[in-house]
């Protein structure tokens, strides 16, 4: 993986430097919130619920053990013991103080980590396929391409005072992992007809309270010019976005106000302009950064069997691992949603448990996942049970990945000052609900995916089914929505009907998966026999 | 009742205001009547308390001061789904309190 | 015209008052032009051999419309002063330098130090701006090529 540099080092050490003045400013009384508080959120740091809110920037997703146990020692330092990791692939604290903030940064910039551009109007934290040099279907490594970006748009002076934030995700696989096309610039690297490398670029994407998909700007873009068409992008809409109203500056508005066309016509316009003053880098600058992201010297010649003797090993290694492109090896996936659990918390010690087995097994990587999982993903087959028997030991040998248990679910109204409902216990009772394992793995793939507000942290236009908390007269409701996608068959969920309290959207959960086991043909997902039949038969389930 | 409140500067912590000063506990939270924007504007511009806004408030038949959303029931207590970490862990029904 | 509070240039300050923009394309004599946040920049490309001095306002320091439009003059060849007015913070004059602005007359006057301090802050930049300063990535290559 990626290593600083002195010159790495030394921007991440000056922006240190730079918020521990910041906030020292505050602390004195020499600025108010509304000055400070685009400064703090620029490092990722909101005043929530119950206290401040540190999100720490994970780029594309990647840590090394090292960076684990950092994360732990600060959740046991600063915090209260625990961290969460979010749908953008990052770790969030709870419990910050402010006056600690900056030294947290500098326990950070130790293991080459920060918190820049983590909230606040700017470009945020890259993402990218949690499988990336793992994957058996990709067609390379999309992380040095990742890396690039994260540096050029590092404190970028035209684009640090943005209408709005502003997300990039980045893939090389056919199958999406990442949620792209909910993003408002992502890319997923191709080879043209020529063999040659380069980006399928789509642009507008977004959740929120108006959520849009992304379309398609441009259908082969030469890799090396792409960071002259991202500032083209990012010109047109810094220019153009309206500044009035907060609600509606997301570059997705802007897309849809002045029409895909006209749109993608002022880019080219600005790409050509870009393009003449030679801002990209040189091929050297890649050669240097992918040497970074060489694959780690898997070793030939290693069984490909696995000895499924242990019937409940058989079930973790059946859901939990995926095919790697190595022989011999596997990707594995660390389930962060054990039943009546938080979704993406994790405890000081699993964090050093999962750091241990990374470094032993997994050529000291790590990986975290947009549905708030865990990735360990060179693992040789087999040293498959060793680490199945520690995981397990640790809470963390959860049999769940993409089944109705592994739910995504923002923190909600239980930590989140935006929140209107709570989203963790609904989670919770859900995943209750559904247990037995035995009833997942007969209901098969289904996405849940919970927000607690429209603000959409917890991708409910991208569930299969989806949930979202709403405020009604001062209590909580939920609207259930169904028919969402954030995998490479995008779609927008939408609402089935009148909302629920707490108990009755966990009944109509279960009801609409009822009926979809009533009616589905062989080898549908819930969400293929959804888009068969439609809303109806569904309706008629959840409300009778 | 009109209640004050807000987070502490430099730790986050939510705080109440009492008549005098900024508590940790809403059970001590004061009434603030028809002063709260002044003594509100006083307290901000003194950088005693930051993010601080006016709710609406009551007595319960305690006499228990109960803020009148859910949202600063939760900042009273703290997480639901984490009875550990709120400001009553010895007390298994707290949660009940916030619904 | 707005007494600028820093100024990086060393020729005459412009005397002439700043017009607006549809005044400035209007009077053919006009040198000095003032832009709103919502106003086009590119309108003035045309006609910039006659500018000696662009007034760029930002009415809150979260609008960075004027971040581009400083930019977009610079690439087009403008050499004259650039001037931010309005809500310009000390933690934003980093940027707008990069972005071409080079002269600073913000509504409540910043502290002359904390100003040089926020100017020296950062050691390298990632990328290529208006300004003269070298990215990191070609300061890495150029480090091999010198040994």
């Amino acid at each position: 993986m990626y290593r600083y540099d002195h010159y790495d080092q030394a921007m991440v050490d000056a922006r240190v430097a730079e918020f521990r003045d910041q906030t020292r400013r505050r602390i004195e009384g020499h600025m108010n919130d509304d000055q400070f508080k685009p400064l703090r959120l620029k490092n990722g740091l909101y005043l929530q619920l119950h206290a401040y809110m540190l999100r720490v920037a994970i780029p594309y997703g990647t840590l090394d053990s090292r960076q684990m146990r950092k994360l732990a020692h600060i959740a046991r330092t600063y915090d209260r013991g625990y961290g969460h990791f979010t749908t953008r692939q990052n770790i969030q604290y709870n419990w910050i103080k402010l006056e600690e903030a900056p030294d947290i940064l500098a326990e950070l910039a130790t293991v080459e980590m920060h918190a820049i551009q983590t909230s606040g109007e700017s470009i945020r934290n890259i993402s990218a396929d949690q499988y990336a040099g793992a994957a058996a279907d990709e067609i390379m490594d999309p992380r040095p391409w990742a890396e690039m970006l994260r540096q050029m748009t590092t404190f970028h002076p035209e684009f640090s005072y943005l209408p709005r934030k502003f997300k990039i995700a980045v893939i090389a696989a056919a199958e999406d992992r990442a949620a792209l096309r909910w993003h408002d610039f992502a890319l997923r690297i191709v080879r043209n007809p020529a063999g040659e490398q380069g980006f399928e670029v789509f642009a507008g994407g977004g959740m929120g309270r108006t959520p849009f998909i992304a379309y398609r700007i441009r259908e082969f873009l030469p890799a090396a010019q792409i960071f002259s068409y991202l500032q083209a992008v990012l010109r047109v809409w810094n220019l153009h976005a309206r500044r009035d109203n907060i609600h509606k500056q997301r570059m997705k508005i802007l897309v849809h106000d002045l029409g895909e066309a006209e749109f993608t016509r002022q880019v080219e316009e600005q790409f050509a302009q870009f393009l003449m003053l030679k801002t990209d880098f040189p091929q050297a600058e890649y050669d240097r950064i992918a040497a970074y992201f060489t694959p780690p010297p898997f070793e030939s010649g290693l069984a490909d069997e696995v000895d499924r003797a242990d019937p409940d090993f058989a079930l973790w290694v059946d859901r939990q691992t995926v095919a790697h492109k190595a022989p011999g090896y596997a990707i594995v996936n660390i389930s962060l949603k054990p039943i009546g659990g938080i979704p993406g918390d994790i405890s000081a010690e699993q964090m050093e448990l999962v750091a241990d087995l990374a470094e032993r097994y997994s050529f000291d990587e790590l990986r975290a996942s947009h549905a708030q999982n865990l990735v360990l993903p060179h693992v040789r087959k087999q040293d498959l049970y060793a680490v199945w028997q520690a995981l397990d030991a640790a809470g963390l040998g959860g049999v769940n990945l993409d089944l109705v248990t592994d739910i995504i679910a923002c923190p909600g109204l239980d930590y989140c000052s935006l929140a209107n409902a709570r989203s963790i216990p609904l989670a919770q009772k859900i995943a209750e609900r559904f247990a037995d394992l035995d009833r997942q793995l007969e209901v098969g793939e289904v996405k849940i995916k919970i927000s607690g507000c429209i603000n959409a942290c917890g991708h409910h236009h991208a569930g299969h089914i989806g949930i979202l908390g709403v405020d009604r007269k001062g209590t909580e409701n939920y609207q259930l929505l169904l028919g969402g996608s954030g995998a490479e068959d995008t779609s927008q969920a939408k609402i089935a009907g009148p909302g629920f309290d707490e108990n009755g959207v966990v009944d109509a959960v279960e009801r609409a998966i009822e009926r979809y086991r009533a009616i589905r043909s062989d080898g549908e997902r819930f969400i293929d026999t959804f888009r068969r039949v439609g809303f109806e038969p569904f309706k008629e389930a959840i409300y009778g | 009742m009109k209640i004050l409140t807000g987070n502490d500067l430099k730790t986050g912590a939510v705080v109440w205001w009492d008549g005098s000063g900024w508590s940790l506990h809403v059970e001590e939270a004061a009434d603030a009547g028809e002063h709260a924007d002044v003594i509100l504007a006083t307290e901000t511009a003194a950088c005693r308390v930051n993010g601080g806004y006016i709710i609406d408030g009551m007595r319960d038949g305690d006499g228990k001061v109960r803020p009148a959303h859910i949202k600063d029931r939760i900042r009273a207590l703290g997480p639901t789904v984490r009875p550990d970490l709120t400001l009553k862990p010895a007390d298994p029904a707290a949660g009940s309190w916030v619904i | 015209m707005v007494e600028p509070q820093f100024r990086f240039r060393d020729d005459p300050v412009p005397e002439e008052p700043a017009v607006s923009l549809d005044s400035f394309l209007d009077q053919s004599n006009a040198s000095a032009v003032r832009l709103e946040a919502g106003d086009d920049v590119r309108l003035l490309l045309p006609v910039l051999d006659r500018v000696r001095l662009v007034e760029i306002d930002f009415p809150k320091f979260r609008d960075g419309r004027g971040f581009s439009s400083a930019r977009i003059l610079r690439e087009a060849g403008y050499s004259g002063e650039i001037k931010a007015t309005g809500d310009v913070l000390v933690d934003l004059v980093f940027f707008m330098r990069r972005c071409g602005f080079d002269s600073f007359a913000p509504d409540v006057a910043l502290n002359p130090d904390d100003v040089e301090a926020a100017l020296n802050r950062y050691p390298y930049v990632y990328q290529h701006a208006a300004d003269a300063a070298v990215p990191i990535w070609a300061l890495r290559h150029n480090h091999e090529s010198h040994g």
